[in-house]
């Protein structure tokens, strides 16, 4: 037996015994399962070694910290692509048009820094904090920072105006050469799948996405792939009437692949350019509706015309489960981009931006609220301006 | 996906385990770890600040007691205080003296305030009460629709009209007077808690209803922004508690720390599924190891419970007790763990898994496997593998479709645990009368076959 089964055969063997165990003594509850809890860890150890402590970027400890950062990312091309920006660009300018878009307390907490001028550990704290409370993540926040504060000391910059703007600059590299339209070029009809957790803003994206296709001229139908939800296909409905467009709806309770494959045939008969599909809002953790996602998502793959678009609809008051949300999705449906919802909103939507740059998938449209024309093509310098302050 | 509390602490402080005690740069170091494991959590960044400050005493106390397990002091530590800010009061609902006991649901769109407004509705009516769902949102599209389906399936009257929203509810209340029903849940429109109109309509409903609750509903998904919109809502409407939803998801969850420690009402309820009856009490026991990624320890023993015989665990166990836990015993146990789903999911659950263990691939057709060859073996060669020669395990083999030395592979790895079973303490302990009374039982079974 490989070694790879062995593995299998101690895994088994570890949660057997402490399921056992767990159960066996559930009346007495918590306290022994701890007993067991803090066993099976020390044995566990043994055999894998902790992962090594991670270095942090605060207090007291700044030298060590910024030494570790160069060797993990040794200095990018950015702080010469930078530093040369900076030079031939105004900072003060860019820097009043970024003001003027601030708003709420981040902004002013960090316009406050803005005045402050001296680079002292504090603000170097206060930046990473601002961009934490914008959703971003704390291990990006740091990397940020650091990355940030190297460029920082290699081009001899000294105010934190400045600071801030390389921030900015570091934020909006990262965004960078991304494909951010739809792209709807193929046989017609182009099909365009939504997808996400439950309430985050599918159907109503639908609704304004179809009003936004058809003022640019396509002709569009909707596919009421929710076929779970209470009264999902008549929200759709609703939706497709406001936007004078047509809809293919199934039974409730009826298979959402085949709606979806139906709405597709429907579009290719009456020579229709794009199919917008809507889904049941699912959390990826269930197994069973991710794989009946992966399912339509086969259909899709399968029906008239070409599957052109999944997009992952995220809504910005997520905090760092959007990660996960974004891993689980694209794994069964390979999503293509993000429709950032809600951002009219306080909640800056800063997980949006660890998706992309963790894994690559473009953010396309931003909802700003709950009328059909509240949808607007992403714009990364206003995003990351709303973030940073 | 992200390292729990204990894991981080423990590979912060294991390297300091030698030393007679903490050092104040050691404590620094682990409430830096604290922290950043409550803003992984999402929990809000001024709350995660007023925590971690608290919690130093706490670490300081513990680094001057020359622990032998510094991180698991600290984690147990943090982890009280966290079930302590979290539970608190306990909601007790006292229905009003001269009904209808008024329920206002408020919160963000798309917090599932619908859904829990039927959940609602259906946990008062299995608790013996009439309760009457009034659609109050007048807003989104069809979302009077889904409160009325949803009505259906709770078995409970929806009241609509089409007017406005202050004056649904108020003719909603009149309606329960009339008909009587003594609990009436106001399902209202999402809001962000900076639309001032919207706000300002919220609170007008309010004051025309004067509800004896009004319960914020919130994502368990929710980030930072959960500080700015409880506080927002409870400035405007003083909540009486919060209704947590999609627990059932793998958000840490850090809201119900920043929820509760801005509004100081208890969490009064959990949403965990999309099905009416997916709705349940608030533990803050399991909120608080949750939000420090400690394994779900609380909802695996309930997932056992539902999945698992409970006879023929207590079986295993005390034969893991008696150590004298053989294939056969191995196989039962197995059989019963698959039923619960992927291992990789039950590993998950587990408390104090390491990070490169959970994040393992685990193909659940090698668990097929080993359940097929030792299907193969005969009862006698799983209680006593010694009998197991070359022409058995060539049969065995061929039985399960497997090589002959996957077997021998099989058998060594049993008897491997069975040592680490011995190791961790699991063997016979003044057994010796269960155990006579247990191969009674197993003859019995014997017979059965
Ligand atoms: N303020 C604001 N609200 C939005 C936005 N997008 C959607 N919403 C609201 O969010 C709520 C949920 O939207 P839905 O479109 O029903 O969400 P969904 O993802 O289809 O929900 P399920 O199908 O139930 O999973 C509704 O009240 C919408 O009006 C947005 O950009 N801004
Ligand atoms: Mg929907």
């Amino acid at each position: 037996m490989g070694s790879y089964s062995g593995w299998i055969m101690h895994l088994l063997f570890l949660v057997l015994v402490y399921l056992i165990a767990v159960l066996v003594v559930a009346a007495g509850g918590v306290y022994i399962s701890r007993q067991r809890r803090s066993r099976l860890s020390t044995s566990s150890k043994k055999v894998m070694p902790a992962p090594p402590g991670t270095l942090t970027a605060r207090g007291g400890e700044d030298e060590k910290a910024a030494s570790v950062v160069t060797e993990q990312a040794p200095v990018d091309n950015l702080a010469s692509v930078v530093s040369s920006d900076v030079e031939e660009r105004e900072p003060p300018k860019s820097l009043s048009a970024g003001l003027s878009k601030t708003r709420g307390v981040i902004g002013a907490a960090l316009s406050r820094m803005k005045l402050r001028g001296g680079l002292s550990e504090e603000f170097w704290s206060e930046l990473e904090e601002t961009l934490i409370l914008g959703d971003i993540g704390l291990e990006i926040s740091r990397d940020l920072v650091s990355k940030t504060r190297d460029a920082f000391r290699q081009t001899g910059l000294n105010s934190s105006v400045e600071a801030i703007d390389l921030l900015r600059r570091q934020m909006l590299a990262d965004l960078e050469g991304k494909e951010r339209s739809l792209t709807l070029f193929g046989e017609a009809p182009n099909l365009v799948l939504l997808v996400g957790v439950n309430g985050v803003g599918k159907t109503t994206t639908i609704g304004k996405l179809a009003n936004y296709l058809t003022s640019r001229g396509s002709s569009v139908i909707l596919a009421a792939g929710d076929t779970f939800r209470a009264a999902a296909s008549e929200q759709l409905e609703q939706w497709a009437n406001a936007a004078n467009v047509e809809i293919v709806k199934g039974s409730s309770g009826g298979d959402p692949a085949s709606v979806i494959f139906d709405a597709a045939s429907r579009a290719k008969a009456i020579g229709a350019d794009v199919v917008i599909a809507d889904t049941a809002g699912r959390l990826q953790t269930s197994s069973n509706l991710m794989g009946e996602l992966a399912k339509i998502h086969r259909v899709a793959q399968k029906a008239p015309g070409t599957l052109s678009e999944v997009l992952l609809v995220v809504d910005a008051t997520t905090g760092q489960n959007g990660l996960s949300q974004a891993k689980s999705f694209s794994q069964a449906a390979q999503t293509t981009g993000v429709v950032l919802t809600k951002l009219d909103g306080s909640a800056k939507g800063g997980i949006a931006f660890a998706i992309e740059r963790e894994l690559g998938i473009p953010i396309k449209f931003v909802g700003t609220g709950e009328k059909m024309g509240d949808l607007v093509p992403f714009d990364p310098a206003t995003f990351v301006d709303e973030i940073c302050g | 996906m992200f390292d729990g509390l204990g894991n981080r602490l423990d590979s912060v402080l294991t390297r300091i385990k030698g030393k007679s005690r903490l050092s104040p740069a050691d404590v620094d170091e682990a409430l830096v770890e604290i922290r950043a494991a409550l803003l992984e959590a999402d929990v809000a960044l001024s709350v995660t600040n007023n925590f971690v400050e608290r919690i130093r005493s706490v670490a300081v106390g513990v680094a001057a007691s020359r622990s032998l397990t510094p991180g698991q002091q600290i984690v147990k530590a943090v982890d009280a205080e966290l079930v302590r800010v979290l539970g608190g009061e306990s909601l007790k609902i006292s229905y009003a003296s001269k009904p209808p006991t008024i329920f206002l649901l408020a919160g963000l769109q798309g917090a599932g305030k619908t859904t829990t407004a039927a959940k609602l509705a259906l946990h008062f009516r299995r608790n013996g009460r009439s309760p009457l769902l009034v659609a109050a949102d007048l807003q989104r599209p069809a979302a009077v629709e889904q409160l009325r389906t949803l009505g259906e399936r709770a078995s409970v009257p929806v009241f609509s009209q089409p007017t406005d929203p202050v004056s649904v509810a108020k003719a909603g209340i009149d309606e329960a007077r009339r008909v009587g029903r003594d609990i009436v849940i106001i399902d209202t429109a999402g809001r962000l808690a900076i639309d001032e109109s919207l706000m300002a309509e919220i609170s007008s409903i309010s004051n025309a209803v004067q509800p004896n609750y009004t319960f914020l509903v919130i994502d368990a998904m929710i980030g930072q922004d959960a500080v700015n919109t409880a506080k927002a809502f409870n400035e405007t409407l003083s909540l009486d508690g919060v209704i947590m939803t999609k627990l059932d998801g793998d958000a840490r969850g850090g809201a119900a720390l920043s929820v509760k420690e801005v509004v100081g009402k208890p969490i009064a309820f959990g949403s965990t599924g999309e099905k009416l009856e997916d709705f349940d009490t608030f533990y803050p026991e399991r909120m608080a190891s949750r939000i420090l990624g400690m394994g779900d320890v609380l909802t695996l023993i309930e997932q056992a419970e539902r999945t698992l015989d409970e006879e023929v665990t207590k079986k295993g166990a005390s034969r893991m007790m008696e150590g004298r836990f053989d294939l056969d015993d191995f196989l039962e146990q197995l059989r019963q763990v698959k039923k619960m789903g992927p291992l990789k999911g039950i590993m998950g659950m587990l408390p104090g898994v390491p990070k490169e263990l959970k994040d393992v691939d685990i193909d659940d057709k090698e668990i097929n496997r080993i359940e097929a060859i030792i299907s193969s073996m005969t009862i006698d060669e799983r209680r006593n593998p010694k009998l197991i020669d070359g022409s058995r395990r060539q049969r065995i083999a061929s039985g399960s479709g497997v090589q002959s030395h996957q077997v021998t592979g099989l058998l060594k790895q049993f008897t491997e645990m069975q040592k680490v079973m011995k190791q961790m303490g699991i063997g016979p302990a003044s057994a010796t009368r269960r155990h006579k009374a247990k191969s009674n039982a197993r003859k019995g079974r014997r017979n059965k076959r």
